[in-house]
């Protein structure tokens, strides 16, 4: 296991290595980051000034590697844009976006796995049928549409939250729940199929037979096996959630980690963008390790095999 | 997001509002709140060359001299008088008694200081002009300076009253810095920063003890808020619910919306930025049409200015006839001749330059894509079967530009905005002295560019900027189009005035 594990690790390092070269490439070949700074009204001359400045104009691999060495003594660097210690920027970001993507999983899974239940409890009634739309909805509806229908109805017309800023949790309520609706129906689904297998088992009829409750068969046996594939989603989805985040942050001024990432690409900040790489990158990788040692706590077999 | 989804919901929203309840709290705390799309890196303008950094800076920090937005004149602000010694010495007196936020003393150090910061290469400042054409200042007394260009500027004050030459305390800055400033801003300003949190929001208090004789005035609203939103949808919801009290850059149909409701104002005002359809007059992109001055004049001719400025521009809009902002120093389109819309005539000069049945062309754009379509729709009406090629302005610049002599463009709508300085310098002379932006690199056309740019006398100066601009119309390098307008929207409790220069004066706004 622990062969395995440093294994993982390693491979996701020289992932994280690989994805950060190719987006500091990439974003160098696309964009400039001296016409950004220099402004719309710079002639060729200004900018070419500030590139020359910022040393912009040295040759791509020498800024590479400067970057990289200073990242491994944990200096991310500066951004040119903001002209603020990465570091620091990106830690009031990430309260956001982790508060978002982490309010909107929650959601996600409150709403999905009782419905998922109840819908492979009463399999084909109109229970499941609703658990179904309501699962269709939230796969059919793009999820800023969504988003600013809620910002007019309990922003605008009913005035119970606000519209946008992040200063308290009722900040929060509008993009968790747009946010949140959009995992919900793989949740809802792999609940759902997930039960109706358990349920049809032998262990299940056994329990039954021995005259067990229904509560204590649904929740301590059917759920505890039908959760395990959920959990596995959870970690991604997470990913998703985060990345989806871009959007609602943008809509509802949140100023988190995923906008801030999608403004440093198109103003090629290499040091935000490169940051933001190596942090979700490190990011994945826990929340892979997290989901594995979680499905092994929630299922021997997997920690014996 | 795609732009008819969203005026869709931006028109969902003012249909939902008109009976919305209103909650407008900013007069009642006197505090305005006003807000922008982009997340901006600095407070310390030396550092931040946006337009909403050039905004707040306005409030912060003061000029040596004040240029009035209604008559653009200049006025006495920081400096009470100034003086050319010779072509390349001015000379300022400076105010007495002026105090910074922290009540750091204003006087001929902090000039001295500000302006050789801005000059000095190693301090790496995002505005480029101290570098460009400040020498060194001179101290001549504890309220008196003599600043020595580089090159004859004539023009120079209209960087004196800009943001870019905003003077700092000389110790505070010495102190903390950039990062410093950011976070802590100390100006002379009407206004005072009591609190930051960069790219999101800075709330500004009104400063009692700013200056006597200030040409801006005392502020007259207690607290300004700044909020950055980036979506356009969310910054009207704002407005609609009382959250933000003030927005600018309104679309045409958002602000049609907007104006239906009763606790809002909309107006629409012109701006220095002017549109213009530029041709490679100079090949620079290959063996284009766009060579033959018949054909430029057909272009010339095909477009409807009026109907596009009424029709589509709207507002303050109107039709220019020569490669400027008419209120600009030198702008004069009296010898200019007058391209009046005639396809029949724009299809008359096709033939006569060797094209009686149109040609194929790229035309490239990069904003108020309605307007480039306009145009290509005029330009096949008469045979120039035009091919919209809309891409980011950035992209769009590097195409012009090129290497610097070759370019990959040769029909392109464009426009600019002079960094609002009142000089043709900053426009005429930007696109026509053999940049890398010139597609035309007509020789007279820079030589009476010159010797305006580096001229004292305003009366020479005036004379060759005329000959330029005149030869650029004859020439059809450009056919100028019309000034912009801008739609601004805000609750009708507040008294606000929209300037030309694309500078709102919060300053100047009150409640009524």
């Amino acid at each position: 296991m622990l062969a395995f594990s440093v294994k993982r690790l390693l491979v996701a390092l020289l992932v994280a290595i690989t994805v950060s070269i190719i987006s500091f490439t990439l974003l160098r070949m696309t964009g400039d980051i001296a016409a950004e700074m220099a402004g719309e009204d710079a002639s060729a001359a200004d900018i070419e000034d500030i590139r020359h400045l910022y040393g912009l104009d040295r040759p791509l691999p020498i800024q590479y590697f400067e970057w990289a060495a200073r990242a491994l003594t944990g200096d991310l660097g500066e951004s040119l844009y903001f002209r603020r210690n990465v570091t620091e920027l990106l830690g009031g970001r990430m309260k956001v976006t982790m508060t978002l993507g982490a309010s909107a999983l929650v959601f996600a899974l409150v709403l999905a796995i009782p419905l998922g239940v109840v819908a492979a409890i009463r399999p084909n009634t109109w229970i499941d049928r609703l658990a179904l739309t309501t699962s269709v909805f939230g796969q059919a509806l793009p999820s800023f549409w969504f988003a600013l229908m809620m910002m007019i109805l309990f922003g605008v017309t009913l005035r119970w939250l606000p519209i946008s800023g992040s200063e308290t949790w009722k900040h929060f309520v509008i993009p968790t729940i747009a946010l949140g609706y959009y995992g919900t129906p793989a949740f809802m689904r792999l609940t759902r199929a997930g039960m109706m297998e358990v349920l049809a088992s032998d262990y299940i009829r056994t329990a039954r037979a021995k005259g067990l409750g229904s509560l204590s068969i649904f929740f301590k046996h059917a759920l505890r096996n039908a959760i395990i594939p959920v959990v596995s989603l959870a970690a991604v989805q997470l990913g998703f959630l985060l990345g989806g985040s871009v959007i609602m942050e943008s809509i509802f001024a949140l100023h988190g980690l995923g906008y801030l990432a999608y403004e440093s690409i198109l103003r090629s900040d290499v040091a935000v963008v490169q940051a933001v790489v190596l942090i979700f990158s490190l990011f994945y990788i826990v929340l892979t390790l997290f989901a594995d040692l979680l499905n092994g706590f929630l299922d021997p077999r997997i920690r014996i095999g | 997001m795609n732009k008819h989804l969203i005026l869709l919901l931006a028109s969902m929203l003012g249909v939902a509002l008109l009976w919305a309840p209103s909650a407008w709290a900013g007069k009642a705390n006197d505090t305005l709140v006003y807000t922008s799309e982009r997340e901006e890196p600095n407070i310390d303008v030396w550092y931040n060359s946006s337009r909403e950094g050039i905004v707040v800076s306005r409030m912060i920090w003061d000029q040596l001299i004040y240029r009035d937005p209604k008559d653009m004149s200049y006025k006495p602000h920081l400096a009470t008088a100034w003086e050319w010694k010779n072509n390349l010495a001015l000379d300022f007196t400076l105010r007495k008694g002026v105090k910074f936020h922290n009540g750091e003393p204003f006087d001929a150090d902090d000039v001295k200081f500000s302006l050789e910061f801005l000059a000095d290469p190693a301090n790496k400042t995002i505005s480029t002009y101290g570098r460009k054409f400040i020498k060194s200042v001179e101290k001549l007394g504890s309220h008196k300076v003599r600043v020595h260009l580089k090159v004859i500027t004539p023009h120079i004050l209209e960087y004196f009253a800009s943001s870019d030459f905003v003077i700092y305390p000389n110790e505070y800055y010495g102190k903390v810095g950039n990062k410093g400033m950011d976070l802590k801003p100390i100006g002379t300003g009407p206004y005072r920063v009591t609190f930051v949190d960069p790219g999101k929001i800075a709330k500004l208090e009104r400063f009692d003890d700013h200056f006597e004789g200030s040409a801006k005035g005392k502020g007259k609203i207690k607290h300004i808020v700044w909020k950055t939103i980036p979506d356009k949808v969310t910054q009207v919801a704002e407005l609609l619910t009382g959250g933000v009290d003030w927005i600018w850059r309104v679309n045409p149909d958002q602000a049609k919306n907007l104006k239906r409701n009763p606790n809002l104002t909309v107006v629409s005002s012109e701006t220095m930025r002017i549109g213009y359809v530029g041709m490679d007059a100079a090949g620079r992109s290959g063996d284009s049409p766009m060579k033959k001055l018949k054909v430029r004049q057909a272009v010339s001719h095909a477009i409807n200015r009026e109907a596009m400025a009424k029709n589509l521009a709207g507002g303050g809009a109107r039709v220019i006839h020569v490669a400027c902002f008419p209120s600009q120093f030198g702008c004069n389109d009296s010898a200019a001749p007058r391209y009046e819309y005639n396809q029949a005539k724009a299809r008359k000069l096709l033939a006569e330059a060797g094209y009686p049945n149109g040609f194929d062309i790229d035309f490239y754009a990069y904003r108020e894509r309605p307007y480039a379509e306009a145009i290509v729709g005029y330009l096949h009406e008469v045979g120039i079967r035009a091919k919209l090629k809309f891409m980011k302005y950035k992209a769009l610049r590097g195409k012009v530009r090129g290497d610097g002599k070759k370019s990959e463009t040769s029909l392109l709508f464009m426009t600019w905005g002079s960094g609002s300085v009142n000089d043709i310098s900053a426009i005429t002379s930007f696109f026509f002295k053999f940049s890398s932006d010139d597609l035309y690199r007509d020789e007279k056309v820079r030589d009476w560019l010159q010797t305006g740019d580096t001229t004292v006398s305003p009366k020479v100066r005036a004379a060759n900027y005329k000959q330029a601009l005149t030869r650029i119309a004859e020439q059809a390098y450009w056919l100028p189009l019309y000034t912009w307008s801008m739609n601004y929207a805000f609750t009708n409790e507040l008294d606000f005035t929209p300037t030309t220069d694309e500078i709102p004066r919060f300053f100047t706004a009150k409640w009524k």
